[in-house]
């Protein structure tokens, strides 16, 4: 009798876990369903092509849109190179001593410090410090701080898994380090690189908090025209939506939101692709 | 012999570079523990440390201003209370049946799904809990406030769930099936095998998934903005607005602060007491991550 009583909680224990696990993809499914059945009605042609207004049915995304494009791609221009090549010192040239142990804890803490902070270091140093006011290239540099440790750890997966057999072959060929680790790994890494790169970046255009800390204003009726221009973003632009009292705000703060998850949704599927398609060497 | 020197040249400027990159990380770490501490510093040289950690009262945008940080502190603790005890019982259980019950097609697909949790910018969090949770809550409980501690802190819980499951799962799946192989061929079933073998074998590394899950809860800022309200006050019931440190962040910066006043430097103050809360919890975190990746 007592193996009954085992076996009816062990039957408990594991429809736990199922309806868990099932759960968290319902919570995902509501989510999803209840933004859509929101922001619907909204979605026009007018929506992405119209500038924000104080009249609900007038206002649109336009300068939203421009904006991210704008401090996501000098963002991208700033982080991958930094964030790549310091992927590369870590995993193949670093010594293997104490204060390199130091260096990766450090970047991991970075890597978990909260979004607001950063928006802080960018307000005082590229707001305020460099100058550069509430423009583009303030919001781009914030946002390349916050991405640059993900963006390594996501590199330095990838690198370590090129097998170690490809080094050796080059190696035995006569070549140097720098011609093994850029003509041979790094090409074998790339997918992976690529794929860390683009996920680490759709991170940055859903960042709203250290935005709305160097001032991104949520009321932009322009089109930036260049790097020092004040702009504003996709999720600044939802959140100031969001926080107004009226419902029909709140109908086009959801339908933003379907803007935004589809740019996300959009470059993870690239990503996934990416990954699935040209990696050659599995983690 | 040109060539081979111009290539070892090559390679030597090729590393500094790459050096220069690395040291960058550490400049930014510097960078943020020196600004902190610097407007902190002047912060409580006009506002006594004491008033400011243990005063219970936290008015420094209104005459007669009061510095007590606990209200915001109450505020962030609730929030972290209440997503933890959501994030914390059902990842662990999304976790166990992960590694060990899921088939593997089961699992793959399952996996991608809680990373897209993960994904989703907080803000549409926030406007979940405001629009969709916050109306639930009401229908129960109708004194439920407009913002309320509670929406903010199911979403949270939400948004953390897939962090504890994805490295619990990966603490569970490192032991070795020896040791879950052993138990299940002494008779124990998996309820036994997960709550007597697994979880203990794990628990230093699961500790490390609730202690970074915290951390992120802790700096969590869009969600509780949007649906906690803006209210410091020190109070436990979930019900009502609160406010957390995080949120006074935003709350400041959208506003026309003047820059160098002491409401300005408030921001960094808390700011500065955020950082070292979120950048101890992180740091123990990895050390049990890597302690135990050493064996």
């Amino acid at each position: 009798m007592a193996f009954d009583k085992r076996k009816i909680f062990n039957t408990a224990f594991f429809w736990g876990c199922r309806i868990s696990t099932w759960g968290a993809i319902l919570i995902l499914g509501i989510l999803i369903y209840h933004i859509v059945k929101q922001g619907y009605p909204w979605i026009s042609e007018n929506f992405i092509t119209n500038f924000p207004s104080r009249f609900p049915h007038k206002a649109g995304l336009k300068s939203a849109l421009a904006g991210s494009l704008w401090v996501i791609s000098f963002t991208a221009l700033i982080v991958v190179p930094l964030g790549v090549s310091t992927s590369i010192f870590l995993e193949e040239y670093a010594p293997r001593k104490r204060y390199m142990r130091w260096i990766q804890i450090n970047i991991s803490n970075l890597a978990g410090m909260p979004s607001i902070i950063y928006g802080l270091l960018g307000l005082a140093i590229f707001v305020r410090f460099f100058n550069l006011d509430r423009s583009i290239w303030a919001g781009a540099l914030t946002l390349s701080l916050l991405v640059l440790p993900v963006i390594v750890i996501a590199s330095q997966g990838a690198i370590r898994s090129v097998p170690q057999s490809i080094r050796d072959a080059g190696y035995a060929l006569g070549a140097r380090k720098w011609q093994v680790v850029f003509q041979q790994v790094i090409p074998a890494a790339m997918p992976g690189i690529m794929t860390g790169v683009i996920l680490s970046t759709s991170r940055a255009i859903g960042e709203t908090a250290p935005l709305i800390i160097i001032g991104a204003l949520s009321y932009v009726a322009y089109l930036p025209e260049g790097p020092m221009d004040s702009f504003t973003v996709l999720p600044v632009q939802i959140y100031n939506w969001a926080s107004r009292p009226q419902e029909s705000f709140h109908g086009l703060a959801a339908a933003g939101i379907m803007v935004l998850l589809t740019i996300l949704f959009i470059m993870n599927f690239i990503a996934v692709y990416i990954r699935q398609k040209f990696t050659k060497f599995k983690y | 012999m040109i060539a081979m020197a111009k290539s070892k040249a090559l390679g030597t400027g090729i590393k500094l570079y790459l050096m220069a990159c690395v040291s960058l990380t550490v400049v930014v770490s510097g960078s943020v523990i020196v600004l902190l501490g610097k407007e902190s510093i002047e912060f409580f040289s006009q506002v006594p440390f004491f008033d400011f950690l243990f005063g219970s009262r936290w008015e420094p945008l209104l005459e007669p201003k009061s510095f007590g940080v606990l209200p915001l502190l109450s505020g962030t603790f609730l929030i972290v209370v209440g997503s933890i005890s959501i994030a914390l019982p059902f990842g662990l259980l999304i976790a166990i049946y992960l590694s060990e019950f899921a088939s593997h097609r089961f699992r793959s697909i399952i996996k991608p799904a809680l990373e897209i949790l993960a994904g989703i910018p907080t803000v549409v969090y926030g406007y979940f809990a405001l629009t969709f949770v916050t109306p639930i809550l009401k229908s129960i409980w109708p004194e439920t406030e407009v913002f309320n501690a509670a929406s903010a802190f199911i979403v949270v819980g939400i948004m953390i769930l897939p962090m504890v499951t994805s490295l619990s799962d990966d603490a569970f799946r490192a032991l070795p099936s020896s040791l879950k192989e052993g138990a299940y061929a002494l008779g124990a079933t998996p309820l036994e095998v997960s709550i007597q073998v697994i979880l203990p074998a794990a628990s230093l590394r699961v500790w490390a998934a609730v202690i970074l899950a915290i951390s992120r809860a802790v700096g969590e800022t869009m969600a509780v903005s949007i649906a906690a309200g803006a209210n410091p006050k020190l109070t436990l019931n979930p019900l009502e607005s609160i406010q957390t440190m995080t949120a006074y962040i935003v709350q400041v910066s959208m506003g026309d602060t003047p820059q160098g006043g002491v409401e300005y430097l408030t921001c960094f103050a808390v700011a500065g007491l955020l950082f070292v809360l979120t950048w101890s919890m992180n740091a123990l975190g990895s050390h049990f991550i890597f302690a135990k990746g050493k064996n």
